[in-house]
């Protein structure tokens, strides 16, 4: 009687997590390793945040500015220095404040580019307002993390963009995971129910 | 025998750090990111920030000079002071940065001139303080700068 219930309770849950998570391969395979191009104006921001992401496994390129970037990608209107085949950028992480051009004015060039509009860009700042974070996720990106940055963070980010579905992600954000969650958790508390109620 | 000793004097030491409240968690996050292959790296970032910060020390001197001061740019300066302290864990000198920029949002001249003293006060004794860290972790020899229990 309980290990019937409790497998019903245990599918629902299982079918739900998959639906929420996407076990789909993601464009990155395990064996390979993730290149991330990162864009601060900080040298010592720089120096962190290649290491963060050298110890997490992943390729780094670093620039101190986005229209450095721009150029790295080919963004700039001039030929750029590594053929666009090997440039296999997985994911882009840059500083919100820049002196010249903001992360925000480098999110919206890669976003308005066909050729790197699919790359995740998360954006990386000291300051925790609400409408640069808002503004920030509308115009696409992935995510938006406080500085100083964590290995969790790094972490984190890798396994999302590892796990994704090679389709373009929905914007995911704190705020976003919570309404996730909230899903999660009512499923849960049905099929608990279920089983509390047939065991009465 | 003396090694013991020496390690006993850098753990203690390193401990001072955080319980005078000079460092905080970020520091910790740093010596994470050391191993074998990168067994300097606090110490690297560390000799970075200084080098990196003077710059902005001496632009925020030259501002502070002016008859008529402009709060955005002072503003700005400190922005950046103050996120490169905040990622070597400089706790006092992030406080006193904060300060700084509170004076700076309210217009505060004098404010923001007695907080830069203080700010200066606080990044001079923390160099002192980390130089002679680093100074004893070397002589402790290279198992120092392996992970500490949290």
């Amino acid at each position: 009687m309980f290990s019937g219930d409790m497998a019903t309770a245990g599918e629902i849950l299982r079918r739900s997590l998959t639906d929420e998570v996407g076990v789909s391969k993601g464009s990155v395979s395990g064996s390979e390793e993730l290149h991330v191009l990162a864009v601060d104006d900080s040298f010592v921001d720089r120096k962190v945040i290649e290491r963060l992401l050298k110890i997490s496994s992943c390729k780094v390129t670093v620039v101190e500015s986005g229209s450095r970037a721009l150029q790295y990608l080919g963004l700039d209107g001039e030929k750029s220095s590594v053929g666009f085949n090997d440039l296999k950028i997985n994911l882009i992480m840059t500083d919100y404040s820049m002196p010249g051009m903001t992360g925000y004015e480098l999110l919206k060039k890669i976003k308005e580019s066909s050729a790197f509009r699919e790359i995740p860009v998360v954006i990386m700042s000291s300051e925790n307002i609400l409408t640069r974070i808002d503004r920030c996720l509308e115009e696409g990106a992935e995510e938006y993390i406080l500085k100083p940055v964590k290995l969790s963070d790094v972490k984190r980010i890798k396994d999302v963009i590892m796990g994704g579905d090679g389709k373009q992600k929905k914007r995911r954000s704190v705020r976003k995971r919570g309404r996730e969650d909230r899903n999660l958790f009512t499923i849960t508390i049905v099929a608990c129910t279920v089983i509390l109620i047939d065991c009465v | 025998m003396e090694r013991t000793q020496l390690r006993r004097q850098v753990a203690l030491t390193r401990q001072s750090l955080f319980d005078q409240g000079f460092l905080d968690e970020q520091f910790i996050q740093l010596e994470d990111l050391q191993d074998d292959a990168n067994p300097n790296f606090v110490e690297e970032v560390v000799t970075l920030y200084y080098r990196d910060s003077a710059r902005l020390i001496t632009n925020i001197e030259k501002a502070l000079e002016k008859n008529s001061l402009d709060f955005n740019k002072l503003d700005g300066f400190m922005h950046q002071f103050k996120g490169s302290s905040s990622s070597i864990g400089a706790k006092k000198v992030k406080a006193e940065c904060t300060l700084f920029r509170e004076y700076c949002r309210a217009g505060n001249g004098e404010g923001c001139t007695r907080t830069f003293q203080q700010i200066k006060k606080e990044y001079a004794t923390l160099k002192r303080k980390l130089e002679a860290y680093f100074q004893v972790v070397r002589q402790a020899g290279p198992a120092e700068t392996a992970c500490w229990p949290k």
